[in-house]
């Protein structure tokens, strides 16, 4: 029964050890995770910019149709 | 400046500035200091809210004086729009200051003159909407706001430029905390810091513009 356990656990241990040497992309895994952190800013930050774009191009229509930009 | 307002190329400068700071702001290299130690990143985003507010009252004061010369609308849009969009950066500034300063200082409010005098400041910027708010008659309104914006800013000044200064202020550049000012020194933090300013101003000029041109389409569709 002790062999059978420490087979197993040896086992374990090889799978265990065989799995963080698997090479995967694991870039954003990698430095603390910091590149999520880049990413999540970066989503924010073009979401942002997205709606100020298209406000401005809403607000240049209204100024078009008005006659508002000939003042 | 209303022409400059409906062009694109700067609010893709801004676009690509701001990119550029967060990208690098977040993984180049810093020098690595006790107590703050990755938090120093934090003056790539904080300061700048400042350097923005600061640029915002400017342009506002400038459009305060051109509306006491010249009594047109466009320049009261200007002024009060500059004005609330540094009054936004402003806020922001404080709020990610709270923040930073509760992981290095020790808590969030520290009683730090620099601290102190940009809540001052704030308030005295907060007054100017109130005044604003509390007169019916537009030309009255603009007149007044105008003058009292010219104070406003000539209050800013001494508040965040030259009491902290005289004064034991943590932050960089006033007396004590000396191991700080080391980033000051630092080329590789000026070449994030300096874009991060510059991006982030126009962004404040961006939003202000929108602002303006909305309140000038109003105004054109009250007199038609």
């Amino acid at each position: 029964m002790k062999k059978l356990l420490a087979l197993l656990l040896c086992l374990n241990s090889l799978t265990a050890a065989a799995q963080s040497e698997v090479e995967m992309a694991d870039v954003m895994r990698a430095e603390g995770k910091i590149y999520v952190v880049v990413g999540i800013i970066l989503i924010i930050l073009f979401g942002l910019f997205f709606y100020l774009f298209r406000l401005d191009r809403k607000i240049t229509r209204l100024e078009s149709q008005t006659g508002s930009n000939k003042s | 400046m209303s022409s400059f307002f409906k062009k694109f190329w700067w609010k893709y400068l801004c676009v690509a500035l701001l990119i550029y700071t967060t990208v690098a702001g977040l993984l180049v290299s810093v020098p690595r200091l006790a107590i703050v130690n990755e938090t120093i990143r934090a003056l790539y985003f904080h300061v700048p809210m400042w350097f923005g507010m600061v640029a915002m009252f400017g342009f506002s004061i400038y459009y305060s004086i051109e509306y006491l010369r010249k009594q047109n609308s466009l320049s009261d849009f200007m002024a009060v729009e500059f004005a609330n969009t540094g009054l936004l950066l402003g806020i922001l500034g404080i709020l990610t200051g709270m923040l930073w300063a509760n992981y290095t200082w020790g808590s969030p409010w520290h009683g730090d003159p620099k601290q102190n005098g940009a809540a001052i400041a704030l308030l005295v910027y907060l007054a100017y909407f109130v005044l604003r708010g509390s007169l019916d008659n537009i030309e009255q309104r603009a007149r007044l706001s105008a003058v009292y914006n010219i104070f406003a800013f000539a209050a800013m000044i001494p508040l965040i430029f030259i009491i902290p200064r005289l004064q034991d202020s943590m932050h960089p550049g006033s007396g004590g905390n000396p191991g700080f000012n080391v980033y000051d020194l630092d080329s590789r933090m000026r070449l994030v810091f300096y874009p991060a300013v510059i991006g982030w101003i126009l962004l404040g000029v961006w939003v202000a513009s929108l602002q303006v041109r909305t309140r000038q389409i109003k105004q054109h569709l009250e007199d038609v």
